[in-house]
């Protein structure tokens, strides 16, 4: 596997990309020079090092409150990430649970999933993102739940389609005339059968994630409002664009890269897992 | 034929039943609805009132019944913030929301398509590689972010294009682009994997060896067969242009649903938001359902 890695340029990229805001996001309290809460409206929009306003204690310049805005940046790697991680397994525990017993029974339960499933992609979803935590409230916790309920349509689909595909083989024909019961077939012989594609979409979600809480944040909707993200960054700092633009172009970059190298790692999967599933 | 329109036209109104559903349980699961309703200075007493004026006092079931009459007419109760019907005020902006969905769509489909087919036939060059690029970035950067580079270049640097509102086509280039950006990304991406899958077939080699030119083979044969596969993702695009707008809509300050909803829920006004989601879901299942029969039309395999 990782020899192929090493073949596959873009693939390397991406995952190098992943590592390191992952351990940006994992070693934040050491690579920070500063406090990303601490004020100081004395030092108020300063530039950056190579700006004439801007001098090398606050390398990328401070924000409206005199925050520097490197910390903040590495702050804001760890909301991203805990929401798209967070998200992408709330989303795929219950996408896949719905999948698996929509493609394994059928029926009334197929028809009852499978409207649901019509209901969630009948609209847009950030539409519903916004509604359900304008009346939930902000927060961490709401946001992971309505990443979750963003992404479960993905992997039920998915998963129930792979599963009336594989169901009627032989090998679980054999193990069900062995005794076992639904749940062992599904869960310890189906499933792992069927994990490669739920892999590739799970990591592609994860990039949807990411730009989805980074709007929410973008539209003040995200995190409680001291919480450094990337996304309340950019929505802070548009007012500043004609003075101190960098406030704005940071942000925005960190969150591009990031969703960069989560696709880039998602389409090398996809071809070294399974090259049939191109269009995923 | 009659039969499948039919047929998906009950999964529609079955659909838009379930939309409701939502909408409904969302506001009274967090909690008291009278309170999220109320404007935010409301006393205990004008509370209670409201709280029985408006029924809230009666079961859930009579509660949803009767919002769900209220739908159907065309009443979804008046906006405290603007006090008039939510509807009016909804349905006033949508002409916006349209027209900038309208346009994006159209930049989407005059830039996806054709990169899309010479990134394929031309395979691995250089023109395929920057397609490829542009596509993938296309995907990566956020909306917001890239409508606030696009005010710093051409509003404040250049000063070619204003920054926000709505009126002459100078406003609506902005929005436009940045709001199709996404959706020709993934058009393009998936048209040519698709092209190149048919490229590939049979039918196509014996199509060059009948000595057709390069053209009629790309366009009449491959180009045709693979359009199937972008116009089953067109309705979907649709909603993630229609969701997109509430983000495009708020940077470009253009007077649209999308914006009114990100007001009206920092106003507190719910039953703004409520209508402005189930006027989108509305024109999002008509849509789907337009191209379900579309579809059906031009290819005869689909099941009926």
């Amino acid at each position: 596997m990782w020899k192929k890695l090493l073949k596959n340029k873009s693939g390397l990229i991406g995952i190098l990309i992943m590592i390191g805001v992952i351990s940006v996001a994992l070693l934040s309290p050491f690579l920070a020079p500063c406090d990303p809460n601490e004020q100081d409206i004395s030092i108020r929009l300063k530039g950056t090092v190579w700006e004439e306003s801007g001098d090398s204690s606050h390398l990328l310049g401070t924000d409206q409150m005199g925050r520097d805005i490197l910390s903040r940046l590495i702050y804001g790697s760890r909301i991203s990430l805990i929401i798209s991680f967070m998200g992408t397994i709330v989303g795929g525990a219950i996408g896949i649970t719905m999948g698996c017993f929509s493609g394994y029974y059928g029926g009334k339960i197929d028809s009852v999933i499978m409207r649901l499933v019509d209901i969630q992609l009948a609209f847009p979803f950030i539409l519903l993102a916004i509604f359900i935590v304008s009346v939930l409230g902000a927060g961490v916790f709401n946001i992971i739940i309505v990443a979750g309920i963003s992404s479960w349509v993905r992997y039920a689909r998915l998963v129930r389609g792979e599963i009336l595909s594989v169901k009627e083989i032989e090998y679980v024909e054999a193990i069900r005339s062995m005794g076992a019961g639904d749940l062992r077939i599904i869960f310890r012989h189906i499933l792992p059968n069927i994990i490669s594609p739920v892999l590739i979409v799970a990591t592609l979600e994860m990039a949807r994630i990411i730009l989805m809480e980074a709007a929410l944040s973008f539209l003040g909707l995200g995190v409680p409002a001291h919480v450094a993200t990337w996304g309340r960054m950019l929505s802070e700092g548009r007012i500043y664009i004609v003075t101190n633009p960098w406030i704005a172009i940071f942000p925005g970059l960190a969150i591009t890269l990031t969703v960069l190298g989560v696709n880039l790692f998602g389409d090398w999967l996809r071809d070294y897992l399974d090259p049939k599933l191109k269009n995923v | 034929m009659g039969q499948y329109i039919i047929k998906r036209l009950l999964q529609s109104v079955i659909v838009l039943i379930g939309i409701t559903c939502v909408v409904f349980f969302v506001l009274n699961l967090a909690g008291d609805p009278v309170e999220l309703l109320m404007p935010p200075g409301a006393t205990p007493q004008d509370i209670e009132i409201a709280r029985e004026e408006m029924g809230f006092n009666d079961p859930v079931i009579v509660q949803y019944l009767r919002f769900l009459k209220g739908i159907s007419v065309g009443d979804f109760g008046n906006s405290y913030f603007y006090d008039e019907p939510a509807i009016s005020i909804v349905l006033e902006r949508f002409p916006a929301t349209l027209e900038l969905t309208f346009a994006s769509f159209i930049i989407a489909l005059l830039w996806g398509i054709p990169a899309g087919v010479i990134s394929a036939v031309k395979r691995n060059s250089k023109t395929d590689v920057v397609v490829k690029i542009l596509a993938l970035l296309g995907q990566c950067v956020p909306v917001f972010w890239l409508g606030i580079m696009m005010i710093m270049l051409f509003s404040v640097k250049l000063q070619w294009l204003p920054t926000s509102g709505r009126g002459s086509f100078l406003h609506l280039i902005m929005p436009a682009v940045c709001l199709g950006i996404f959706s020709s990304a993934t058009i393009t991406r998936l048209l040519r994997s698709g092209m190149i899958e048919i490229l590939n077939k049979d039918f196509i080699r014996v199509a060059r060896a009948k000595g057709l030119s390069n053209s009629v083979v790309v366009m009449k044969h491959a180009f045709k067969n693979a359009l199937s596969s972008v116009l089953t993702i067109l309705g979907l695009q649709i909603a993630s242009l229609l969701g997109g707008s509430i983000i495009t809509e708020t940077v470009f300050g253009w007077p649209g649903i999308g914006r009114l909803a990100v007001e009206s829920i920092h106003n507190r006004d719910f039953l703004v938001v409520e209508a402005v989601v189930i006027l989108m879901a509305i024109v999002f299942v008509f849509i789907n359902l337009l191209v379900d029969i579309l579809y059906s039309v031009i290819d005869p395999r689909v099941k009926y």
